[in-house]
């Protein structure tokens, strides 16, 4: 019973989960949504996942990286080759394209999160440009006109990498590793004296970030017949910071609630694209200024259902507590 | 001669990272903030100078002069507007703000007169091939090259001896200290924004000499560049912005040499990286121990 208590959540969740997959899934079968709500919708989901892996980095973690696009490019990538040039299955691509989204990842962290703040971004940025001018040269890959992907991303596969995504990362938050990564965005050198181990965590929170980003680079270039270079220049990087910074750093449903949002603004904006990005810097200004902490700032969604029977005096207000 | 020629490019380009790379360091020498909008100035700068040379009819010096004193304007109100009530914020609220005002500046520019690229007027200067031992120098790279060097004794004369250089050291070395001490915190500030941004400016206007295209989104890169150079020679050390600009024009000038001209972005994020890696206080700077 107290085990029921303690998961019912999650489990209504999963149930609301699968029901909207349900609802969607009969949706697009029965041709009811045209392919501009679909193509939003699978935008939408895209961008969900970039949101929540670049929270596990920014929110949860606290290290500012704004290369998140160089991930996302690697995965676009090494995903299209898996298909197109060596004709493997769709499922065994998207794993490729995780994994050395991964290990990009990995050989990013280990050197450049010896440093904090102001400069790991810069390193970070710098990374993402690299990735950006090495597809740009390198002829396999199409250089500067970019590959043509077959279109293999279906809704099953999009709502089953949005649901894994969701799921690990608020496990990964909610367990001992992430309560060690959120000591380290409160005081790293605090965390570091009470003795953990602040670069394994680290790099372990840019290797899963990076991970999914991969992840939601396959999704993309399955989707969109073509990928380029410039479609991962830092722009991008920035576009996903703001669906983070926008949220709320530390908050996960602020990510996703941010990233719905500004999918659907920039959907009707798309026509003027000038006045897309002098919204996104107004507001991203104004939020600086008047909100620092974001819309939800850490509080998960969630947690304002369970306010009440917090204050009544049940255990803790989130299920949060860990023995470590 | 090959290699000597690509040297003289290169310090002709690395003049014009070091003037923007002065910006970079001051500004971050004094309130430890990456001033991403910083590239943004810059192309300002040169569209300031276009429009000086092209509607009013100026000459090289006037057009420079009017460059300088807008951006100087245009930095000042950036630091009020949107640096000054973070003052006390994280880190991540005020580098996320900077980021803010760069993209605003630059989408603003194209809304406000769109995106196609101008072509800097080429009679500007003059424009002679010199021969000197079998190297062709362009009069025009020394005017350019001349012209950065005057400012940045000018720099630091300023620095080193006036009463608002001799302040900016002291908010630079400890700002509560220099309050206690009766010094203006915030227009000390200022006056370095100034500064810094009337140097973009000018390097704005000699970069449209040097390159003839300008465009709305020029700043972005140069910007990035300028900053690798400041980080190149330890950050918020002057010096270094000058000596780290001019290594990163050489470098880049000998890449391209060298036949790897669509890596020349690629060189300067990979040195940027191998020097936070390695010696993450710059060429000139001291590592100094964060303690709890």
């Amino acid at each position: 019973m107290a085990t029921w208590k303690r998961t019912s959540g999650f489990w209504i969740s999963i149930v609301l989960a699968l029901i909207f997959f349900v609802v969607v899934q009969v949706l697009i079968s029965g041709q009811i949504l045209n392919s501009f709500y679909i193509n939003t919708l699978f935008f939408m989901v895209i961008n969900i996942i970039l949101a929540v892996s670049l929270h596990l980095i920014i929110g949860v973690t606290g290290q500012f990286s704004i290369g998140h696009a160089g991930f996302f490019a690697v995965g676009a990538y090494a995903s299209a080759i898996m298909t197109m040039k060596l004709q493997m299955p769709f499922a065994l691509a998207l794993l490729v394209g995780g994994i050395a989204a991964a290990v990009a990842g990995l050989l990013i962290g280990i050197p450049s999160l010896r440093l904090k703040g102001d400069y790991l971004a810069i390193a970070t940025l710098g990374f993402g440009e690299i990735v950006r001018i090495t597809l740009l040269n390198v002829d396999y890959v199409g250089g500067a006109s970019g590959m043509m992907v077959t279109n293999l991303t279906t809704w099953p596969w999009v709502f089953a990498c949005l649901l894994i995504t969701i799921i690990v990362i608020a496990n990964f938050t909610n367990s001992t590793h992430g309560r060690a990564c959120i000591s380290i965005r409160e005081d790293e050198i605090a965390a570091d004296s009470m003795g953990i181990n602040t670069t394994y965590y680290k790099v372990a929170a840019f290797v899963i970030g990076s991970f999914f980003a991969g992840i939601a680079g396959c999704l993309y270039a399955h989707h969109f017949y073509i990928i380029q270079p410039t479609n991962f220049g830092f722009l991008k990087s920035f576009d996903i910071l703001i669906f983070v910074v926008l949220g709320g750093l530390g908050s996960m449903s602020g990510a996703v609630i941010a990233a719905i949002l500004l999918t659907v603004v920039s959907t009707f904006l798309q026509d003027y694209p000038e006045t897309r990005m002098i919204i996104y810097s107004i507001v991203l200004i104004l939020v600086m200024l008047y909100r620092p902490k974001g819309l939800l700032g850490t509080k998960e969604l969630t947690s304002f259902f369970k306010l009440r029977r917090a204050t009544e005096g049940g255990i803790g207000n989130d299920n949060k507590h860990t023995v470590a | 001669m090959e290699l000597i020629q690509q040297l003289v490019n290169g310090i002709s380009l690395g003049s014009i990272y070091a003037l923007i790379a002065l910006g970079y360091t001051m500004v971050y020498g004094i309130v430890r903030l990456i001033n991403f909008a910083h590239g943004d100035v810059f192309m300002i700068g040169s569209f300031v100078g276009f429009y000086a040379v092209t509607a009013l009819h100026v000459g090289f010096f006037p057009a420079l002069l009017l460059a300088m004193a807008a951006c100087a304007v245009l930095g000042v109100c950036i630091e009020r507007i949107a640096y000054k009530p973070l003052r006390n914020a994280t880190r991540i609220a005020v580098l996320i703000t900077a980021i803010g005002v760069s993209l605003l500046i630059e989408y603003g520019t194209i809304y406000l007169r769109g995106a196609q690229p101008e072509a800097y007027p080429s009679t500007l200067l003059p424009d002679k091939k010199l021969e000197i031992f079998g190297v062709i120098i362009n009069s025009q790279s020394l005017l350019i090259l001349g012209t950065s060097i005057v400012l940045m004794i000018l720099l630091q004369l300023i620095v080193y001896k006036t009463k608002i250089g001799k302040a900016m050291r002291a908010v630079s070395h400890d700002a509560e200290a220099a309050r206690l001490m009766g010094i203006n915190v915030d227009n000390t500030i200022s006056a370095t924004f100034a500064v810094g941004s009337a140097l973009a400016g000018a390097a704005g206007v000699i970069f449209g000499i040097y390159y003839i295209k300008i465009e709305p989104l020029m700043g972005i890169i140069p910007g990035l560049k300028a900053f690798v150079a400041a980080v190149l020679g330890g950050i918020g050390i002057i010096p270094g912005a000058m000596v780290g600009g001019l290594v990163l024009g050489v470098i880049e000038s000998l890449v391209s040499g060298l036949g790897y001209s669509l890596w020349r972005d690629g060189a300067a994020f990979i040195i940027l990286i191998l020097i936070l890696i390695f010696r993450p206080a710059g060429l000139f700077g001291k590592n100094v121990r964060e303690k709890v």
